[in-house]
């Protein structure tokens, strides 16, 4: 449950000193949170106490007002925002609630999407997003639509989208908070049958127990800080 | 409900005597069941010989009820150790991290970080459950499903003590 020593080998994430201001909110109000390869950590915590918004930080989505992090060797808080672009499109993945797929694509052209993004073929794209699906237990469902899929088919296209360039983190907000939760459940059973395979990082915000414990450990954020049984302060 | 720390905890809030203890107890804890005056005392006696407590003499007037005690550095070590210990999921944990919750905004205590324990330990349990789960056959899956609602719902119970701390932390102090 604490973080204990972790070997710079085994580091993916370090995210030290994350500060970040919404006008007079403080969102993040001094956040160090490291992840090693591999692991799945859930991030838990009462609405509106920061969650989304590390995530944000950490993902380079959003740049934090102080603080620094380093993914994979990569200062991610130094790039400029193109540079952080093309790290974004192909060091990490994004699965969140919903409404990610583009309606008008099918689900092949939906997964196959990042991928021709960061310079893939369309043949080898098409190839490698149908791969993708089939693993997902989605076969059936190639050449459908998002509309016309059911909440739990949508979510697994999303988390084959986010794992057709091979990340090496996926970000996932509230990846099953849409779907009931026998679907949620098979949603991530599927999704962590893959990364386990693939040795892939997850870092997941869940307010659902169940779902957070398939993670390796969790942290609970409260008003923009870890709490002290999150950092390992207290026995 | 762990008895001993729970009256420790009220006897460091400041009800120093028997009389006072029962009285502040009934009307935190005792809705359903009130203490009984035995129990009272004969938890104090064990507190004495643990060294928890000590009685401070008489005050005018006699009788048993007139006796003061106080709680040692001991004592309220003890205390503070049940405050900041997790307790198993069980069906008895709910009115033993109650009155943790309750004792912790009376002594200034972090509440927030005691339910914050509670819910690692929480957690770690459902971790272990899912992995057995993950392994086991269709029945045993239906069965630790089960476990984890019911640890889901504490964990549900938590979370909604944690909202209403504030107000909890009112009431109980002014109430
Ligand atoms: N873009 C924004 N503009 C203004 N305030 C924001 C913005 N994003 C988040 N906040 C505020 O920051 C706090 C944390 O929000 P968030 O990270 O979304 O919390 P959570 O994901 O835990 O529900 C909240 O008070 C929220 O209102
Ligand atoms: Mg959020």
């Amino acid at each position: 449950m604490a973080n204990g020593i972790v070997t710079q080998g085994g580091l993916l994430i370090a995210a030290t000193g994350l500060r970040k201001t919404f006008g007079a909110t403080e969102a993040l109000r001094g956040i160090d949170l490291h992840v090693e390869r591999g692991e799945v950590l859930a991030i838990m915590g009462p609405s509106g106490s920061g969650k989304s918004t590390l995530l944000h930080c950490i993902a380079g989505v959003l740049t934090p007002d102080e603080g620094r992090v380093v993914i994979d060797g990569e200062d991610v808080t130094a790039l400029d925002a193109d540079a952080r672009a093309r790290f974004r499109l192909r060091r990490i993945g994004f699965v969140f609630q919903f409404g990610q797929l583009l309606p008008d694509l099918n689900a092949v052209d939906n997964v196959a999407l990042p991928l021709l993004m960061s310079g893939v073929g369309r043949r080898a794209a098409t190839t490698r997003a149908t791969e993708w699906l089939e693993r997902l237990g989605l076969d059936d469902q190639l050449s459908k639509v998002p509309g016309d899929m059911s909440g739990g088919q949508a979510q697994r296209v999303a988390i084959a989208r986010a794992l057709a360039t091979e990340p090496a983190v996926i970000f996932a907000d509230e990846p099953t908070g849409s779907l009931d939760s026998v679907a949620g459940e098979n949603v991530l059973t599927s999704m962590l049958a893959a990364v386990r395979e693939l040795g892939t990082t997850v870092v997941l915000i869940t307010h659902d127990a169940r779902v957070a414990a398939y993670a390796d450990r969790e942290v609970i954020v409260r008003d923009g800080q870890l709490s002290a049984a999150s950092r390992g302060d207290v026995a | 409900m762990d008895k001993t720390p729970t009256l420790l905890g009220l006897m460091a809030e400041g009800h120093e005597h028997g009389y006072d203890l029962k009285h502040r107890y009934d009307q935190l804890f005792g809705a359903e069941r009130p203490i009984a005056f035995g129990q009272i005392y004969s938890t104090i006696a064990r507190m004495i010989r643990d060294g928890y407590i000590e009685a401070m003499g008489e005050e005018p007037g006699g009788g048993p009820d007139r006796k003061r005690y106080a709680v040692t550095a001991a004592g309220r070590d003890y205390v503070r150790r049940w405050l900041s210990s997790p307790d198993e999921p069980s069906p008895t944990l709910q009115s033993n991290l109650f009155a943790k919750t309750v004792l912790a905004l009376l002594l200034d205590d972090d509440a927030d970080a005691l339910l914050d324990v509670q819910r690692h330990a929480h957690l770690a349990r459902m971790r272990d459950l899912t992995q057995a789960k993950q392994r086991g056959s269709m029945l045993e899956r239906l069965a630790i499903d089960h476990a984890l609602f019911q640890i889901e719902a504490d964990l549900r119970w938590i979370d909604v003590a944690g909202a209403r701390l504030a107000e909890l932390r009112e009431e109980v102090r002014h109430g």
